[in-house]
């Protein structure tokens, strides 16, 4: 099952994998033993002729602890998985690491417009460059997100990297990634968000360094 | 809304009752199982509805823009109708009907021992009421403009302005029909609790209640109190769309994500809503074919009324990535991940009823084991979406869909036709075919899982909800197959479904007619014909001696003992 | 425990009283969602209390005094109920009426004069709630009207089945209680 998982490319990505990992691991071993307690239990007790049901309520503590004590352990292993994921969802979501490099995510029916501020490390000045649909990042370098909304409610989804986010308008919400790996990535849109949802996707260009250095003089020749 | 003496007064006078005509004994009809019917006959109507739309979209994503045999092209923005109407269609206008509105009028009164519901006259509304806001959501697809196409969970601002989606009566007449719905449930909900408190017969405590009423009742009781803040984000939608305010839309200083949360504090309860009295058909099942007790009968109670409660306090689990400061994600997870505990017990206690048992895999039982073992993994899958940072992954993907099909779906399928097979024979005195009966399971089990469970792997190769053509994007195009597999297991679990349409009038029209007590049951219902008359009990309401679940109780000689059954002590 | 008794197991409940309960737990709920939110989005703007100040106090006071004494008119008409006194019924509870009519006329009042004064529903949060939440208010009130007209109805056919008296008046108390909410939230912050 694991191996459907998209080639994870971020730095972060192996955290969420192995999370979901031990969830499978887990869920897994609990679908065997019940389903096969479940399967034996038919077939020990089907109908024979002359053989009586035990009457058993499992109304006293004495009983039930047959069911409380397996939901107990459910409970520890819940736990464990959650306590496991906190860090995760800290490392992805809580702190936002400073960025080596700052761009701006606009989603908009149905395009992502990514905003790079230049050389200048600002936005809002003339050195700005806007693309449609392509991002452009070198690889091993923490990259900085701002994402915003024109309209509606998208998800900015990077599949490789194990990103995804909501661009809610009227909000800025921040995010982060670091590639790991030199290559094309798509940027699909994970919200529906009216008819060009189906489509609306990107591609996330990762570069090593010295080819992200010609980029950026090829878009910035003055700096 | 009659007192009391009214109540055990009316019976008396009535029970040679006059003849009442075409339109007042089928169509404008007070009694509890008739209206039953009704809601039974509706939702099985539209499920046919949902069903197609179901089958529109499985084309389109097998085979993106091509014609779909029967239908024609579906265009985006009709994928986008056909995603939103099938959701609303299959939650509020199957499962609801179905699930609570059949087989709670049906069942509460007989199994509680009373002759009707408490307000007759409000639950003939209730159901008219229902039927209105079927017709307007049925109307929604032919005004200008198509139907509604913002999602069955309707997010603005994309569903709060009308240029978002091209879409505007349509999506009027969507939140119109949804008020509609829930008017009706709300009259349905206040009905089955006033039933049940007031009008159980003599000796039906609540700890003898059959746990179907109590799931039954839990279930309308989450639904009254969850619908609330729903309907109040609906009135300020529908005054963003109509009125031009915007309590949704940021340039005017509204918030987008108030909706969400407005929603999902609904919308988990109403899962449960939908999910407790599927488990509670099961909980009447599995016994009788065990011919054993249900398995700690007051731990699923308290179980039942824990997840209940529990089902306020995790919506937000629903909205990890929606942009609300992420350190709430934990909080909500750890609650989500306490919820599975009461259920955990439910599910523990079905397998601990096999224990000991002297089972008969009839129809019903293997529906009702069907259940048992889908909601596992329906349980197990949503552990994936539980947890904040796989939820960062799995989010808004195919897995998602895979995991709600698993827990909703086989609580309408599995739990629901566990239902109609086992009271068929009180519903309309007949039997139904066990032979098709099987086929029909064993067709359904095959092809539920062949369709359902490879969404688990779509989802886990990142293909996203709610999309019309997965062939747009490369890292997708490998699944395709995966499409195609499920497209064409998704149209026989539409053809597996033929069997119990013949089955079912084959039933009604030419069944053997049934007796009293098919299955050698316990709960009251099997104590008046098949089928009941008019109110139920003849002249004198049955008296109730013990819990629902007495089998193979050394009391008695026989391996079950009603609970009307009066025994004088043995002497040892 | 075993109970035999020959009557039914909750007979000494009224049916009518239960539903009307567990209808008002619902409307609880309704109501909780719109104040919820009000307060919510109240907590994340600013400039609201400037906004209020353009509400009226004073005839919102005088509203609310109506109001409190209906819901006195309304007990006084169930007590007719239970002193057997059909002439009392119908006077109390047609000024329960009376008192209704007038909470609704002073309420529009105040919307003309506020629409008058430019501010709509549309000019901002603020107001969109203000209208949403006394406009949803004033339709129940108008609903218990309607209710109360028609127990003044039955009443001039006797005391039969008057016990739903007692029910419109938790309808009516509940209704009042809500603006009880909502006066200081809209007029006062
Ligand atoms: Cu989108
Ligand atoms: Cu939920």
């Amino acid at each position: 099952m694991m191996s459907w998982l998209p080639e994870n490319v971020s730095t972060y990505g192996g955290d969420i994998d192995s999370i979901i990992r031990l969830i499978y691991y887990i869920t897994s071993a609990w679908f065997f033993l019940t389903l096969g307690v479940f399967l034996l239990f038919l077939i020990l007790y089907r109908r024979r002729e002359g053989r009586r049901a035990t009457y058993i309520r499992g109304d006293r503590l004495a009983e039930a602890a047959w069911i409380l004590i397996p939901a107990l352990i459910v409970l520890v292993l819940d736990l464990w998985i959650d306590f496991r994921g906190a860090d995760a969802w800290a490392k992805v979501k809580g702190r936002v690491p400073p960025g080596d490099l700052r761009v701006q995510v606009t989603a908009k029916q149905f395009n992502w417009e990514i905003l790079y501020p230049g050389p200048d490390g600002k936005f809002g000045t003339a050195d700005d460059l806007q693309l449609e649909n392509e991002m452009h990042v070198p690889v091993n370098k923490v990259v900085r997100v701002t994402l915003k909304s024109k309209d509606v409610i998208h998800s900015f989804f990077l599949p490789n990297l194990r990103l995804k986010q909501d661009a809610v308008p009227g909000r800025e919400i921040e995010g982060w990634f670091q590639a790991t790996k030199p290559g094309r990535y798509e940027m699909p849109c994970a919200e529906l968000c009216g008819f060009g949802h189906s489509g609306m996707n990107g591609w996330l260009h990762v570069h090593p360094a010295d080819e992200y250095q010609k980029w950026v003089k090829e878009h910035w020749p003055t700096s | 809304m009659s007192d009391p003496v009214a109540v055990l007064a009316i019976p008396e006078a009535s029970l040679h009752h006059e003849e009442l005509g075409f339109w007042r004994t089928y169509l404008f009809s007070t009694e509890h199982k008739t209206i039953g019917k009704q809601y039974l006959s509706l939702g099985l109507f539209m499920t046919i509805v949902g069903g197609f739309l179901a089958y529109v979209m499985r084309w389109q994503l097998a085979y993106p823009d091509t014609e779909v045999p029967g239908w024609g092209f579906v265009g985006p923005e009709f994928y986008n109708v056909l995603v939103t109407m099938h959701g609303t269609i299959m939650v509020f206008f199957v499962a609801m009907p179905i699930l609570l509105g059949a087989f709670g009028n049906f069942l509460i009164p007989l199994m509680i021992g009373a002759r009707d519901m408490a307000f007759p006259r409000l639950n003939m509304l209730s159901f008219w009421t229902l039927f209105v806001g079927t017709l307007v959501l049925l109307a929604s697809f032919f005004v200008p403009g198509g139907a509604a196409s913002a999602g069955w969970t309707g997010y603005p601002p994309l569903s709060a302005k009308a240029i978002y989606t091209g879409v505007n009566w349509g999506l009027n007449l969507w939140i119109l029909a949804h008020a509609i719905e829930f008017a009706s449930f709300l009259m349905g909900g206040v009905n089955f609790l006033t039933t049940a408190i007031t009008m159980r017969a003599p000796g039906m405590t609540f700890f003898r209640l059959p746990l179907v009423v109590w799931q039954l009742l839990t279930a309308a009781t989450l639904f009254l109190l969850s619908v609330g803040p729903l309907i109040a984000g609906a009135v300020m939608l529908l005054m963003d769309r109509i009125a031009g305010t915007s309590f949704f839309l940021p340039e005017g200083g509204g918030e987008p994500l108030l909706w969400q949360h407005l929603f999902w504090f609904f919308g988990h309860p109403e899962v449960y809503v939908i999910l407790l009295p599927a488990v509670g058909f099961v909980c009447e099942v599995l016994p009788v074919f065990c011919r054993k007790p249900l398995f700690g009968y007051r731990w699923i109670i308290y179980s039942t009324i824990t997840a209940g409660i529990l089902s306020f306090v995790v919506w937000a689990h629903h909205m990890f990535l929606s942009g609300m400061d992420p350190r709430l994600a934990m909080p909500f997870s750890i609650t989500t991940i306490l919820i599975s505990v009461p259920f955990a017990i439910l599910v523990f206690a079905m397998i601990a009823t096999l224990w000991g048992g002297s089972i008969r895999f009839t129809t019903p039982m293997l529906f009702a084991l069907g259940f048992v073992s889908m909601f596992i993994v329906g349980g197990l899958t949503g552990i994936f979406n539980g947890s904040a940072p796989a939820d960062i992954y799995i989010t808004d993907t195919y897995f998602v869909v895979g995991h709600f099909h698993y827990t909703l779906f086989s609580a309408v399928v599995f739990g629901g036709f566990a239902g109609i097979y086992f009271w068929f024979p009180k519903m309309f005195g007949r039997m139904m075919n066990e032979t098709l009966g099987k086929v029909h399971f064993w067709l359904t089990l095959i092809f539920f899982n062949a369709t359902f469970f490879p969404m688990h792997i779509l989802g886990l190769g990142g293909m996203m909800r709610r999309i019309a053509n997965p062939m747009q994007y490369q890292f997708l195009q490998p699944l395709q197959p995966i499409n195609v597999f499920i497209t064409f297991s998704a149209i026989l679990l539409l053809v597996a479904q033929i069997p119990f349409a013949v089955n079912f009038v084959w039933g009604l029209v030419a069944g053997t007619p049934a007796e009293r007590n098919p299955w050698e049951a316990n709960t009251l219902e099997w104590a008046a014909p098949s089928p009941p008359p008019h109110l139920n009990w003849g002249e004198a309401i049955p008296t109730v001696h013990r819990g629902p679940y007495e089998y193979s109780s050394p009391e008695g000689p026989e391996d079950w003992l009603p609970q009307d059954r009066l025994v004088v002590a043995r002497s040892s | 425990m075993e109970t035999t008794a020959a009557t039914r197991a909750g007979t000494d409940i009224l049916p009518g009283k239960v539903g009307v309960w567990w209808f008002l737990a619902s409307e609880v709920m309704l109501f909780g969602g719109l104040i919820g939110s009000f307060i919510v989005s109240r907590l994340g703007s600013s400039g609201w209390s400037g906004e209020a100040a353009h509400l009226s106090v004073p005839v919102a006071a005088i509203n609310t005094l109506v109001l409190l004494t209906s819901s006195m008119t309304m007990v006084m008409a169930f007590g007719a109920v239970e002193k057997g006194d059909p002439r009392g019924l119908r006077t109390y509870l047609f000024l329960t009426v009376l008192l209704g009519l007038t909470f609704l006329g002073i309420k529009a009042y105040e919307y003309s004069s506020e629409v008058a004064a430019g501010f709509t529903p549309v000019t901002g949060l603020f107001w969109s709630f203000y209208y949403t939440m006394t406009g949803l208010h004033a339709l129940h009130v108008l609903a218990g009207i309607i209710t109360n007209l028609a127990l003044f109805v039955m009443a001039r056919r006797g005391l039969r089945n008057q016990h739903r008296v007692e029910l419109a008046g938790l309808y009516w108390h509940f209704v009042d209680i809500v603006w009880i909410f909502l006066f200081p939230l809209l007029y006062l912050t």
